[in-house]
């Protein structure tokens, strides 16, 4: 745990554009249709490949396209709240790449609809509850929990000082 | 589980009747929001005391749970799920 923390801190520290998202490979042709997946080892869909995704980062997303171009409103939304409290490092897979990702992920939180976003490995919510723990602080102190300081804190001191 | 109708009416007068009997609501609203979107769309409102010491994401999954039918055939669904007091507070700063 405190090794994950570690690497976060160093992460955080390179800044910039090293945005990162699915870059995973998706050579392997998808097994069949979305209806087989959920069991079994191997496939993109099953638990224990999406358990290894939603764990590979602090914060992860499972998303509609891309953060530099989200193809959805909802995920687009996601990624806007990600930003303004700056997070810039986290960790997307865009679920129209892969068939099987986009089963395996609901199946796995069993909720309906993509975006979903995790916070150290635990499914937080969707748009609309990562839109109200924005909007009611608790995002914040989630960020904080990770050892991420929300950009917005900084923001609201500037705003004190003036 | 009862064996499932053949196809979930989808309609906000049919949804809201839903939330109301499944959640005991005492206030549902619900917004077809289809046609600022690309496929069946809602937006509902639901004000429940079943709401009262749960988490954000355990009340959003009792509206999953209760529409799991009808979400199959919903491409965008966006929710708030609201107690009786912060329904009343939020009322209240509106007036």
């Amino acid at each position: 745990m405190s090794g994950s923390l570690y690497w976060l801190r160093v992460a955080s520290r390179l800044r910039g554009p090293t945005l990162l998202w699915g870059v995973r490979p998706l050579s392997q042709a998808p097994a069949g249709d979305g209806s087989a997946s959920g069991g079994g080892e191997g496939g993109h869909g099953s638990r224990e490949a999406v358990e290894r995704l939603v764990r590979a980062h602090p914060v992860v997303v499972f998303m509609k396209g891309n953060p530099a171009q989200p193809l959805c409103g909802f995920s687009n939304a996601v990624v806007q709240i990600l930003r303004l409290h700056g997070v810039q490092d986290y960790q997307a897979y865009d679920v129209l790449q892969d068939p099987d990702l986009r089963q395996g992920i609901k199946n796995y939180s069993n909720w309906p609809t993509i975006p979903q976003v995790y916070l150290n490995g635990e499914f937080v919510g969707g748009c609309d509850i990562l839109l109200q723990m924005h909007q009611n602080g608790d995002l914040v102190e989630e960020l904080k929990k990770l050892g991420i300081r929300s950009a917005l804190l900084d923001a609201e001191k500037d705003q004190d000082k003036k | 589980m009862e064996a499932p109708a053949a196809e979930p009416v989808l309609s906000a007068e049919a949804l809201r009747g839903r939330l109301l009997r499944g959640l005991e609501a005492e206030h549902v609203e619900v917004e077809d929001t289809t046609p600022a979107r690309c496929s069946t769309s809602f937006k509902v409102l639901v004000v429940s005391a079943r709401f009262r010491g749960k988490s954000l994401l355990q009340r959003h999954r009792l509206v999953n749970e209760l529409l799991a039918e009808e979400l199959k055939h919903i491409h965008a669904f966006e929710q708030r799920t609201l107690t009786p007091e912060q329904w009343e507070k939020e009322r209240g700063s509106l007036q």
